[in-house]
């Protein structure tokens, strides 16, 4: 079990990149690929089925850790909003050339419009920069969970991971 | 506070409107809602106070388990608020005590 | 007086399940139940399940209580929903209408007219699916209006869609601390903190996630101390615990909240088994006093079943599958069997393995085998 999760409650860097549902820094590079941040054993599977192009296994015992089969993925984002745990993340750091595209699944109301501008978070869910919404996806498929993504300037993409909330 | 939009339940739908009375105030309800929850969307908290101490009692576990919510409702008390539906002209009273009224 | 082949207590997952496993096989069904509303803790469960696909995995726990209850109207089941059951011998429920308030007071309401205010119910099986209670920790002022479990504010927000307080301080990080505390926020509410006395976050890291994202501070080794307020909750105290869990002095802190959500841990509701003669066994993986029980779910009386919570603290996912043991085994303890009964049985023990597996429950799994030990010695024989 990961230690930096279980006590500041996001994982730490260390744990991503030893976890085997982050891609590496070669994938990253090449375009729009998930970010797996679900470092625990847990009984959980469903991102497994949800993936059209099998990038993601599980297996059994089911608690295993997610494992991205990064030359599969195709980054259409798909399994974001499958995971029950809303642990899955898109990145894509070939969006321009200043920016990269960070889609999140966000539970929340309001939900904002595209071409809005917004206070991206960090897991911690401190302010880390502007961004500017790019796309809302929220597909009855999806269940009532929307993605969104944000495009930032491209040194934040490993770290945004949400929105601020207005109001709060 | 009436959670009247909301991003997994949706908007809060058509219902229909009851009015009970709590220690003599008017407020307002949805038919078949339990008492407790007319009472904390009026913002009101208090509902009953402890025999000995005369503390003030709320809501604890909301599922009827735990008798804290309890009030004199229709002059007949120990109504676990949290689970007793609301009809139209309700009448409610902060309870003292285990409460008097009518015992059948 | 009616009388029947199967009473279920409890129209949460685990009673909803028996209850349509037992008339599948032909058992004349009741489910008592003294909330308005079936599904029990489902129906609160806004979020999407975890698990695999038989598990429901990646459907919110109140659309599957949905379809339960569709499920057990269909088969003929017979719900009582606003009954409590204030006594219980083996084979016999004695029942009491839970507004009762409504046909003794002055001014009954007109469609209660001739409504009786109890009921006696003659069952030559039951299946206790009472569920679980919330516990609570003492504090100072944590009798105060404003101090409830997390699972009455979940209730209000997502059931009754009210409020009960606009700014709150969760107690607790195990799972339910974590969810309430994202469901509060969908629902508006501010949540100041999470205060978590132990030096990990008890609940799963992805839970926390969510809401360490949203920008709620989980505070460990850290827990509340008191609430202040009159007559009702303005302000909760923090304080920092030592090695020997002991409040360090001068290092409380003060949080403007008016809410104080206790999410410290739910113990099996064995009121009715208890009333009933059946032995219990102290357990604390399991939550503290539970039924024991054999592998077939039934207790040290003979034809009393238990399911789900009150069997021990686990999961809707676990709550399900006990269910339908239950109401396989009750139905065919009376003869009233289905030809795929063992296949199914050994699937429901997979999955439940499966369920219990991975270092959060493995000790859970060892409780249950130990009560299950204990159930084969104790427990009637077939």
């Amino acid at each position: 079990m990961s230690e930096g999760i279980a006590v500041n409650g996001y994982v730490s860097q260390q744990e991503l990149e030893q976890s085997p549902g982050y891609p590496s820094q070669e994938r990253l590079q090449q375009g729009p690929v998930v970010v797996i941040e679900c470092p625990q054993e847990i009984p959980c599977n469903p991102c497994e089925e949800a993936c059209p192009y099998q990038a993601i296994t599980v297996g059994e015992p089911i608690t295993n850790c997610p494992q991205l089969h990064e030359e599969k993925c195709i980054g259409c984002g798909v399994c974001i909003a499958q995971c029950p745990g809303l642990a899955i993340f898109l990145v894509d750091l070939t969006y321009s050339e200043r920016l990269a595209a960070v889609a999140f699944p966000y539970e929340y109301l309001p939900l904002p419009e595209v071409g809005q501008k917004v206070t991206t978070v960090n897991r911690a869910g401190e302010p880390v920069c502007e961004g500017e919404v790019i796309k809302v996806m929220n597909a009855k498929a999806n269940d009532r969970t929307p993605v969104i993504t944000v495009s930032v300037p491209r040194k934040y993409a490993t770290t945004v991971r949400s929105i601020s909330c207005p109001g709060r | 506070m009436r959670v009247v939009h909301h991003p997994i339940l949706g908007d809060l739908p058509k219902s229909r409107k009851a009015k009970i009375q709590v220690d003599g105030k008017e407020i307002p309800a949805v038919a078949g809602e339990p008492i407790a929850a007319a009472m904390a969307a009026a913002g009101i908290r208090v509902h009953r106070y402890t025999a000995d101490r005369k503390e003030p009692r709320g809501i604890f576990c909301a599922i009827g388990q735990c008798t804290d919510c309890v009030m004199t409702v229709n002059a007949v008390p120990n109504a676990r608020t949290c689970i007793t539906p609301v009809v139209d002209g309700m009448v409610v009273e902060t309870q003292h005590g285990s409460g008097q009224g009518k015992l059948r | 007086m009616r009388a029947i082949d199967l009473a279920v207590v409890g129209a949460g997952p685990a009673g909803l399940v028996a209850a349509i496993e037992g008339a599948k096989r032909g058992c004349s069904t009741v489910v008592v139940d003294r909330n308005p509303k079936p599904g029990g803790q489902l129906i609160k469960q806004i979020h999407k399940f975890f698990g695999s696909r038989e598990h429901q995995a990646g459907t919110r726990g109140v659309d599957i209580a949905q379809r339960l209850f569709r499920e057990a109207q269909a088969l003929g089941v017979t719900l009582m929903l606003g009954w409590d059951v204030y006594d219980i011998r083996p084979g016999r429920l004695e029942v009491v209408r839970t507004s009762f308030v409504e046909l003794t007071s002055d001014r009954p309401a007109a469609s209660l007219h001739g409504a009786t205010k109890t009921e006696s119910i003659s069952s030559a099986k039951i299946v206790l699916a009472t569920g679980a209670e919330e516990n609570a920790i003492h504090f100072d002022g944590w009798t105060l209006p404003g101090v409830m479990g997390a699972g009455a504010a979940q209730t209000m927000i997502n059931v009754w869609r009210v409020l009960p307080g606009n700014r709150v301080l969760m107690v607790g990080s195990g799972n339910v601390g974590l969810i309430v505390t994202y469901q509060l926020l969908q629902a508006g509410a501010d949540v100041a903190a999470i205060v978590e006395a132990a030096s990990k976050i008890g609940g799963y890291g992805v839970h926390a996630a969510k809401v360490r994202r949203a920008g709620v501070p989980i505070l460990t080794t850290h827990t509340v101390v008191e609430a202040r307020g009159d007559s009702r909750v303005t302000g909760a105290v923090v304080a920092q615990l030592d090695a020997s869990w002991n409040p360090v002095p001068g290092s409380e802190k003060t949080f403007d909240v008016d809410t104080i959500c206790v999410a410290t841990g739910l113990r099996p509701n064995t009121r009715l088994a208890s009333l009933a003669g059946c032995q219990l066994t102290n357990s604390s993986v399991l939550g503290g006093w539970v039924p024991i029980h054999n592998n077939q779910l039934e207790t040290t009386v003979p034809g009393i079943y238990v399911a789900g919570d009150v069997s021990g603290i686990e999961e809707a996912s676990t709550a399900l599958e006990e269910g339908r043991l239950a109401g396989i085994s009750a139905a065919s303890s009376l003869g009233k069997s289905s030809a795929c009964d063992e296949e199914e049985i050994r699937t429901i023990d997979e999955r439940l393995r499966s369920l219990r597996g991975g270092p959060f429950c493995q000790p859970i799994q060892d409780a249950k085998q130990e009560l299950v030990r204990i159930g084969e010695s104790a427990c009637p024989k077939e």
